[in-house]
């Protein structure tokens, strides 16, 4: 047999290797074919939680009726039915729960001890831990995202935050050098739909850690998991007005804005909302946070692990739907790996299952509501309109409820309504690039500043890179990872401040 | 042009953890436990293997369960070379194949000689399938034309009978390890690439085998041309062995779910999956005492 | 008519030692006698063999709980306050046995619950405050981040039977460390059954073992144990803590001493306890294309 004399012993790993030619005299036999496995449908049951039929706000540490005698419907985005109908605030409901906040503020939640009122916040984190598959039902029952994600991310993270900022509570003296912390007062808080209970957890936690009382206003179409932590907060036997839910529509949050008695506003949602705000609490002297808008770049360079890449674009733009202020809506795949980074993420949208949110094997769950289905569709319209190619999966979709196919557009220029807006849905924009100047320019150039994402394989790289996106979280080798340890906030039009962290305790702290 | 392809393994282990949730019910469970059934290589590989511990095995191989007569066969017995004999004589007569052990199997730490002397003997003794063991310690120290060289010289021993190698995975210290053996192994001709000897711990793992179904499947699109995969040792559960089968489908497609492609080196799995149909047909949990073990 | 007085069983105080509960193995005992007289007990008097198996423990113990999540960390430390509320009664009447008033005893439980607490809290954060990313004059991102030392060695104080103990363990335990509790020698009872709170709280065998005995016989040993890394004496005489410095030369091991008259203040808690057993590891890596 002859010895393979062409390359030296122990070369190199990237030198092309000199296999033997092989000398195989008979074809191999045809091969058999093989059979596909299907998914059958895996339900989770929803017997045991226990959803009421009418929800008033908690104010003062009772389930109350609104002062108007009105409700507002919520319905289960993936079935259109009716969930609930929740109570509809209106001026005076928000006033009589920030005078409950004031009241717990001034009596008795600013003067206990932090070590106890830690404790109260241990306790709520441990009661979430309990009542977590009750949680996550019904906030994929409500929101449309997929169960697997609420119990996975949405419920533990949310736990986890109040057992993170449980312990901050009688330790503010270390967090802020040479500086005497004491909480502002009452804060009121507006959170998003797209991950409710989690953002109620951002919000309330580190407010409650910091001394302070809160109101919070659910979003419109997804009120439920927060009335159900009231219920847990009723069960922790928390002072009563120290958390106050006060449930409704936009006037419900300008009203919650305007009231004088509020010491800081934090808001998350769009930003076209949060430009308002801003001016509303012009020269008024309150705190504000803001947690807006994104159209953030995921850059994969030709040295990334590739198939870890397109994994992780799946994670920055189809996971929940696509509806993350931080997703890596703008793909840009440095051109050499283009072709093979676009065909790997083909292979991997045909194999996500869209559809019923209760099943355990659904990826990507239905678009929260109609109002935002239209609005995706438009951009899909758009998009096309202005010369892009789309692609979509061909996934089948249930035949009621809101749903978008996950999708991408090539032939996209950076001047595209669909590469400068955000669109908050399972839709992505794939653009080139030659060198990282060029991503990076690339990435900067928009008004928005929330995330960014970095692929490679050479650390160097990352840090370079990663420093000189203006971003205020940087994703390299990975994305969409939370966690309450983690600071998380934007730059320029994304938004001000930081939630997570030590430095998320300093908005609801003054000094 | 060769390059390594890199791998991230924090990811990969996100992208495991994504397939593990894919959850079968009822007919799809079903229709899944018999295919498994279909792509075991029953294995035993003990230095105390006797001609009767042999014939026990192949006995097994063809009637694996007598209350539910229509369970398929395995897709092959696995055993030393010394034993090739007594499991063709058992198994004349069905479609069961008789794959074998060679090469200094389970170190690989011997001469190219006496591997391609004991290849030729497996197969002149009727091998089927030949699964070699790749030398993990030219591969660790760099010499990767020495590894290939010799799995080019043990496919051409193997004349017909079609070669698996053994890339020892739990030996080679990270993914992008696995990657580059498996792109490796094969350029060098395998016909199947497999993780584990089962003598090593970790053997078979679900990262592990991502990743190699990842480097089948970039074969595949470069060339056309479809390479086998098998994850061996530490696969005792039906319930894991679906996973598996999840994660071949997802990466490589159903064209792959097929026992010229995919094979479960095992042993003790059989009547754990024996166990679960009985208990989708009866819905009862079942007892091991049902079940024969041989 | 008269009832007969039912017999109580009387409990047998062993050692906790990888998770489980041995008796020492040496043979030997020493006997505890409540002040008021009424309660009797055999105490193990642990050897050097008895410290060398827990070393032995806690150094096998080690990298996986370093390898935990600080917020794992954190929650088995929480649990171990939920364990220990739910058995105040049976802590305060040991305290009591041991010498202190009831008042003291409640004290004394209340303040080991919330000091666990204030502990389980710190888990995850105390790397936030004593780590630093270091603005270096290079083009390098250079960051300094905090690992613990490995197997500590605990001596509690005599007083305080329980919540000096837990006093030390807590930062040791949080930072990552695992740790052998020598625990008070004429105290002893509150340490063992303390260790049966451990046994309830999820904690992974070997993280932490706990010993009885005699200080003067046992700190010799811990003071010369090559595979202690760390080693904290809490109240204790001159002369002890002249021996642990000395012998720590040997090795050039840390060491610290803790004196409190009242373990209860609050200078008896802060993260500069979990400091103490802490390394610091700088990384540098180039920033460049």
């Amino acid at each position: 047999m002859k010895k393979n004399k062409l390359a030296p012993k122990g070369s190199g790993a990237a030198k092309k290797l000199n296999i033997k030619k092989l000398n195989i005299k008979t074809k191999p036999p045809a091969l058999k074919k093989g059979i596909r496995i299907e998914y059958a449908p895996s339900l989770e049951s929803s017997d045991h939680i226990q959803l009421q039929k009418t929800y008033g706000h908690f104010i003062d540490g009772k389930f109350v009726e609104p002062r108007s005698g009105q409700y507002l419907a919520t319905h289960n985005p993936a079935t259109e039915e009716k969930l609930a109908d929740v109570a509809l605030g209106n001026s005076q409901d928000v006033h009589d729960a920030v005078m409950a906040a004031r009241r717990a503020s001034d009596k008795t939640w600013s003067r206990m001890p932090g070590s106890e009122r830690a404790k109260y916040i241990f306790r709520i984190a441990r009661l979430m831990q309990e009542r977590a598959r009750e949680l996550a039902i019904i906030e994929t029952l409500d929101g449309g995202k997929p169960l697997r994600e609420s119990r996975t991310v949405d419920i533990p993270i949310a736990a986890a935050h109040f057992f993170y900022y449980a312990g901050w509570a009688d330790k503010l003296e270390y967090a802020f050098p040479n500086r005497k912390a004491q909480p502002v007062g009452v804060a009121g808080q507006i959170v998003p739909w797209n991950f409710p209970l989690l953002m109620a957890a951002w919000k309330i936690a580190p407010a409650l850690a910091a001394g302070n009382t809160v109101v919070l206003k659910p979003a419109e179409t997804t009120p439920l998991t927060a009335l159900k932590l009231a219920e847990i907060i009723q069960m922790a036997d928390l002072p009563p007005g120290v958390v106050n839910i006060v449930t409704g529509a936009g006037a419900t949050g300008q009203a919650l804005v305007e009231h004088p008695e509020v010491n800081k506003i934090a808001f998350t949602g769009s930003t076209l909302v949060g430009k308002k705000i801003q001016k509303m609490l012009a020269g008024q002297g309150k705190k504000l946070t803001l947690e807006l808008g994104g159209k953030s770049a995921n850059i994969i360079f030709e040295d990334a692990a590739l198939d870890q890449a397109v994994e992780g674009i799946v994670d920055s733009i189809f996971f929940n739907q696509g509806h993350v202020c931080c997703a890596g809506s703008r793909l840009l795949v440095q051109e050499s790996v283009a072709k093979i980074v676009i065909r790997k993420l083909q292979a991997r949208m045909d194999t996500l299952i869209v559809g019923n949110p209760m099943d355990k094997n659904t990826d990507i769950g239905a678009i929260n509501s109609k109002m935002q289905l239209n609005k995706i569709e438009e951009y899909l319209q758009a998009g096309q309109d202005e010369g892009a190619t789309l692609y979509q999966s061909q996934c089948a979709v249930p035949n009621k409820g809101y749903w978008v196919r996950p999708s991408f557009f090539t032939d996209v220029a950076q001047s595209h309504r669909i590469t400068q807006e955000e669109i908050f849905g399972p839709v992505l924009t794939i653009q080139t690039f030659r060198t990282p100047e060029e991503a990076i320019e690339k990435a900067n150039n928009t008004p928005y500043g929330l995330a960014g994402g970095v692929w490679t394989d050479k650390g160097a790289k990352i840090f370079k890179v990663t420093s000189q996106i203006k971003a205020g979280v940087i994703w390299a080798n990975t994305y969409n990872r939370f966690d309450p340890t983690s600071p998380f906030g934007g730059y320029k039009e994304s938004g001000m401040g930081r939630e997570g962290g030590l430095h998320g305790l300093a908005p609801y702290l003054k000094f | 042009m060769w390059t390594k392809v890199c791998v991230d393994e924090v990811g990969v282990e996100n992208r495991v953890a994504r397939l593990g949730a894919r959850s079968l019910k009822k007919d799809t469970k079903v229709k899944a436990l018999r295919l498994a059934m279909s792509l075991m290589d029953l294995t035993t590989l003990d230095a105390k293997d006797t001609p009767g511990k042999v014939r026990q095995l192949c006995q097994k191989a063809k009637r694996p369960c007598e209350s539910m007569l229509d369970v398929p066969p395995v897709a092959a017995v696995c055993v030393y070379p010394n034993m090739i004999r007594i499991a063709k004589k058992e198994l004349l007569g069905t479609s069961i194949q008789v794959a074998a052990v060679a090469t200094a199997f389970p170190s690989g730490m011997s001469s190219q000689r006496v591997k391609i002397a004991e290849t030729k003997w497996a197969v002149s003794e009727g091998a089927d399938e030949v699964d070699m063991v790749i030398s993990r310690g030219h591969f660790l120290a760099g010499e990767y034309n020495f590894v290939a060289d010799e799995i080019a010289a043990v496919k051409e021993a193997c004349g017909q009978a079609h070669l698996k190698v053994i890339l020892e995975t739990g030996e080679l210290g990270s993914l992008d390890q696995v990657r580059w053996a498996s792109d490796l192994a094969i350029s060098a001709g395998a016909d199947f690439i497999k993780t584990s000897t089962g003598k090593v711990q970790p053997a078979a793992t679900l990262p592990v085998t991502l990743v190699m179904l990842e480097a089948i499947r970039d074969h595949f699109e470069r060339t056309g041309k479809k390479i086998g995969m098998k994850p061996a040792g530490g696969i005792q559960t039906a319930k894991l062995a679906l996973q598996y089968l999840v994660m071949v489908q997802e990466t490589l497609g159903p064209d792959w779910l097929s026992p010229d492609l995919f094979r479960f080196g095992a042993s003790v799995l059989a009547n754990d999956l024996l166990r679960q149909l009985m208990k989708e047909r009866s819905g009862r949990y079942q007892s091991f005492d049902y079940f024969s073990k041989d | 008519m008269q009832t007969q007085a039912r017999l109580k069983i009387q409990k047998t105080y062993k050692i906790f030692v990888d998770g489980k509960f041995p008796r020492t193995e040496s043979g030997r005992y020493f006997s505890f006698q409540s002040r008021s007289g009424e309660m009797t007990a055999n105490v193990s008097l642990c050897s050097r063999k008895d410290l060398r198996d827990a070393v032995t423990a806690a150094r096998g113990a080690q990298p996986k709980w370093a390898g935990a999540t600080a917020t794992n960390r954190g929650q088995i430390l929480y649990r171990m306050a939920e364990m220990l509320e739910t058995r105040r009664a049976a802590f305060r009447e040991e305290l009591v046995w041991q010498g202190q008033t009831p008042e003291q005893a409640e004290s004394e439980v209340s303040a080991s619950v919330d000091r666990l607490v204030h502990y389980a809290g710190w888990a995850d954060k105390y790397q936030q405050i004593f780590s630093s990313v270091n603005p270096v004059a290079s083009k390098h991102f250079n960051f300094s981040v905090l690992e613990p030392v490995g197997v500590v060695g605990l001596l509690a104080p005599e007083k305080y039977p329980l919540l000096g103990l837990i006093s030390l363990m807590a930062p040791v335990l949080v930072g990552g460390n695992t740790c052998v509790v020598l625990g008070s020698e004429s105290n002893p009872l509150s340490a063992i059954s303390f260790t049966e709170v451990l046994g309830t709280s999820d904690v992974p065998a070997g993280v932490i073992n706990v010993l009885t005995g005699k200080r003067s016989e046992l700190l010799p040993h811990f003071a010369t144990h090559m595979e202690i890394n760390a080693l904290v004496l809490a109240d204790g005489t001159p002369e002890e803590w002249l021996k642990i410095e000395q012998e720590a030369a040997h090795t050039v091991r840390r060491s610290a001493h803790y004196q409190f008259a009242d373990w209860s203040v609050p200078q008896a808690q802060s993260p500069y306890f979990i400091l103490d057993c802490q390394e610091l590891k700088t990384t540098w890596h180039p920033i460049g294309l």
